[in-house]
């Protein structure tokens, strides 16, 4: 309480003093812009990555080297064009340095299209998954502290065909450049295990009747891989089991994350036991990660464990504040001392080691999981496996990654 | 032209057939057609291009039951925008507000029937208030009704957000809706000479027959009783209907009533086929849209072919051609529009 007492007359002083020199705002607080899908298909999602981003501010207890942090938020509906809207405003008349987003993967590659022409402004990811926000043209000011799409699946496809036995596989992913990274993920691993997958269906987002996508499955695959989203991947499970799908599932780390499995209704049956693999474990023992939990659930609303969006959230707002730390809260020199400290920094997340590659993308762990019924009933991911700092070329050097091509529908193939 | 074109007509039709029966013989033909694809197996090579019998017929199934949903939706907002001219852009909203009310009194009372019920009944209170309180205030002036319920449902949107979040909610069915039906439609025969039947939701065709009956109903309501007498007089000369003795007000609060409760009734129809969920106020929205423009404005039939149009070409796009699937609904509306600006079953004004 003294010590609080304290930081508060050096804080009073401390304006005394530059109040009457400062013209412009008030020098005592740092901005940061908050920029999430807080309307349309994804606002569960948005929601959950702000709980994320608020728990690593108040770890911090508000403040960052001696300044009080003020959160702007921008709400996106995760159409890139609304994404780069409220990344502009931020900007551009809240006056932002510092801005922290966005959740999803096309709203990723326009904001960072738009990081280019705002070279003073710094530009930390937030959820956003698609590969080439980082690995093909990227930005000098954006930087990516949580992993990509294709990350995340590392280990998943060689555990489908070798400990689960399937061998062909039909993909249903949403009609964009996330699912596409996860997708090709999925099958880097799967195809050259010596697995096959004959079908793959690309969905519009936002779409609600998929028992016609459901019907044009082929009937002899093993397995379904799902990479859909929110409301989507409610729809499309609730239908799956009302029309009587007997396949097994693959799940891609939204799809069985807790904003998900924390849905109301009949879809838990079909998703227990579906093996998936993303940044995050339910059931991880690691005490860094509890401590995050019992962090993350002071949050307003929070689900019984924090969704992928949280954490992506709570990882590059942590990473924001470290960063910020370093170099004493000051971007007046546009950033440019805040953006070496980014790039040079290496911390403990509560899921395990962080560090930037020389585009700006994280190498971290990434969990195998299954999903269980946990003791209170709730629905969970249970921990696997852990496949330790993976990076963005997945362990492939990079020039041959390289040549396996950008992610489209198309790309990867193995009918 | 048209001088020129005279001549020809008598000829056309006395050279043994009618331009009436060609059309009938092409519409045979097509229900042909239809008929051996839905009942005959497959040879190979159709099985090749069309995906699989199974994937054709249950999309065409699904756009013909997708499109009860869509017309309980629009045949509220044909009734409004169409017949009354009165220009509601919170047809969505009241769809959603539906929607969540029946989720509360199913999943609080168990009662699926009493949520369908409550839906229709609180939203045709709350079509009532907005055309007593907003609409009236502005009748015959489009621009002003057009803007007033933007900004009512943009208010409705963040209103429902702040109260039921931004989850995803799935009305409970009751346990005599679930499960699927076996239809006599061969999709494959296996290798041992059993044949493999298509089953289907109960539930969906549940709301195919809902609308059936509610599409029928309305209709008969505006051409068969003395209340549908009232409306379509009083759409046509309002002044002339007040002058022998009608209340016209009560009339249009009575349609606002019926049409806000049908978009309530359908959302907690179509929340328990689909879910509940932030941003299905705007689809709903632009669907009846699309269909009322299409099937023709104040006309019931017309929103039956309009909704059996887009919920077809929504199913069959979305899997023959899944990214520009969305496309071919718009084509529609356009060659609507430039054909036949009137809608196909609206009356030229």
């Amino acid at each position: 309480m003294r010590m609080h007492r304290r930081t508060l007359l050096a804080l009073a002083v401390f304006t005394g003093l530059t109040a009457p020199s400062m013209a412009l705002a008030a020098d005592d607080t740092i901005k940061i812009g908050l920029l999430a899908t807080f309307e349309g298909p994804f606002t569960v999602l948005g929601e959950d990555g702000e709980r994320g981003a608020m728990t690593a501010v108040a770890e911090m207890n508000g403040t960052v080297a001696g300044k009080k942090i003020e959160i702007v938020k921008g709400s996106s509906d995760a159409s890139p064009d609304s994404a780069v809207r409220a990344a502009r405003k931020l900007v551009e008349q809240d006056g932002v340095k510092v801005l922290v987003g966005p959740l999803s993967g096309d709203e990723g590659l326009a904001v960072k299209d738009y990081a280019k022409t705002q070279p003073n402004v710094t530009f930390i990811n937030g959820t956003s998954a698609a590969q080439d926000t980082t690995l093909r043209d990227p930005a000098e000011n954006f930087f990516r502290f949580s992993t990509d799409g294709a990350q995340w699946m590392a280990g998943l496809g060689t555990y489908a065909f070798k400990d689960k036995g399937y061998k062909k596989v039909a993909t249903v992913a949403e009609d964009y450049s996330f699912p596409y990274t996860q997708v090709f993920g999925f099958m880097a691993e799967f195809c050259k295990a010596g697995g096959h997958v004959p079908s793959k269906s690309w969905v519009p987002i936002g779409n609600k009747d998929f028992s016609s996508v459901i019907a044009a499955i082929p009937e002899d695959v093993d397995a379904i891989y799902v990479a859909l989203g929110g409301a989507d991947a409610v729809n499309f499970l609730t239908q799956y089991q009302q029309g009587g799908g007997s396949a097994p599932l693959i799940g891609g780390s939204i799809t069985v994350d807790q904003t998900v499995l924390t849905s109301k209704g009949k879809l838990r049956d079909v998703l227990k036991g579906t093996p998936s693999a993303g940044p995050t474990a339910d059931t991880n023992d690691a005490p860094a990660w509890k401590a995050f939990v019992e962090a993350y659930k002071k949050q307003p609303g929070a689900f019984p464990s924090p969704s992928l969006f949280a954490h992506g959230y709570y990882v590059d707002m942590k990473a924001t504040l470290l960063g910020l730390d370093q170099v004493g809260g000051d971007v007046s020199d546009g950033g440019k001392k805040l953006r070496d400290a980014l790039s040079k920094l290496s911390f403990d997340t509560p899921t395990g080691k962080v560090s930037l590659d020389k585009n700006r993308n994280a190498i971290a762990d990434i969990f195998l999981t299954e999903v269980t019924e946990g003791a209170d009933g709730n629905l969970m991911n249970k921990l696997v496996k852990v496949v330790p700092q993976v990076n963005q070329t997945l362990g492939i050097p990079e020039d041959e990654f390289m040549k396996l091509g950008a992610v489209n529908r198309d790309n990867p193939s193995c009918p | 032209m048209s001088l020129l074109d005279q001549p020809s007509s008598p000829s056309l039709s006395g050279g043994g057939m009618t331009r009436r029966q060609a059309w009938g013989l092409v519409g045979l033909l097509a229900a042909a057609v239809i008929a051996w694809l839905v009942f005959a197996v497959w040879p190979d090579w159709l099985n090749a291009i069309l995906i699989s019998k199974k994937a054709f017929v249950s999309a065409i199934l699904n756009g013909i039951t997708l499109a009860g949903l869509y017309f309980l939706v629009a045949s509220g907002f044909t009734l409004i925008f169409g017949l009354m001219r009165n220009v509601n852009l919170a047809h969505g909203s009241l769809y959603l507000l539906g929607a969540y009310i029946g989720y509360e009194v199913t999943s609080r009372t168990g009662y699926w029937l009493l949520g369908v019920a409550a839906g229709f009944a609180v939203l045709a209170i709350v079509g009532v208030v907005m055309q007593v309180f907003v609409f009236r205030r502005l009748e015959g002036d489009d621009l002003r009704q057009t803007l007033v319920s933007i900004g009512i449902s943009i208010v409705a949107a963040d209103l429902m957000l702040a109260v039921w979040a931004g989850g995803t909610y799935q009305i409970a069915t009751p346990e005599w809706l679930d499960g699927a039906l076996t239809l006599p439609v061969i999709t494959a025969v296996r290798s041992n000479g059993a044949s493999v039947f298509l089953t289907y939701p109960l539930y969906r065709v549940v709301v195919l027959a809902a609308a059936i009956v509610i599409g029928v109903g309305l209709w008969l309501m505006l051409h068969r009783t003395r209340v549908g007498m009232m409306i379509r007089a009083g759409v046509d000369d309002r002044a002339m209907l007040q002058a022998s003795g009608v209340n016209v007000h009560a009339v249009f609060a009575i349609v606002f009533a019926v049409g806000a409760g049908l978009a309530g009734f359908a959302g907690v129809v179509g929340g328990s086929a689909l879910s509940v969920a932030p941003g299905e106020d705007v689809r709903y929205l632009l669907a009846s849209l699309v269909v009322v423009i299409v099937g023709g404005m104040g006309s019931i039939t017309g929103a039956a072919i309009g909704a059996l149009l887009i919920g077809l070409a929504e199913q069959i796009g979305l899997v023959y051609f899944p990214t520009y699937g969305i496309v071919l609904t718009f084509v529609i509306m356009v060659v609507t529009l430039a054909v036949r600006p009137q809608g196909i079953m609206g009356k030229a004004r």
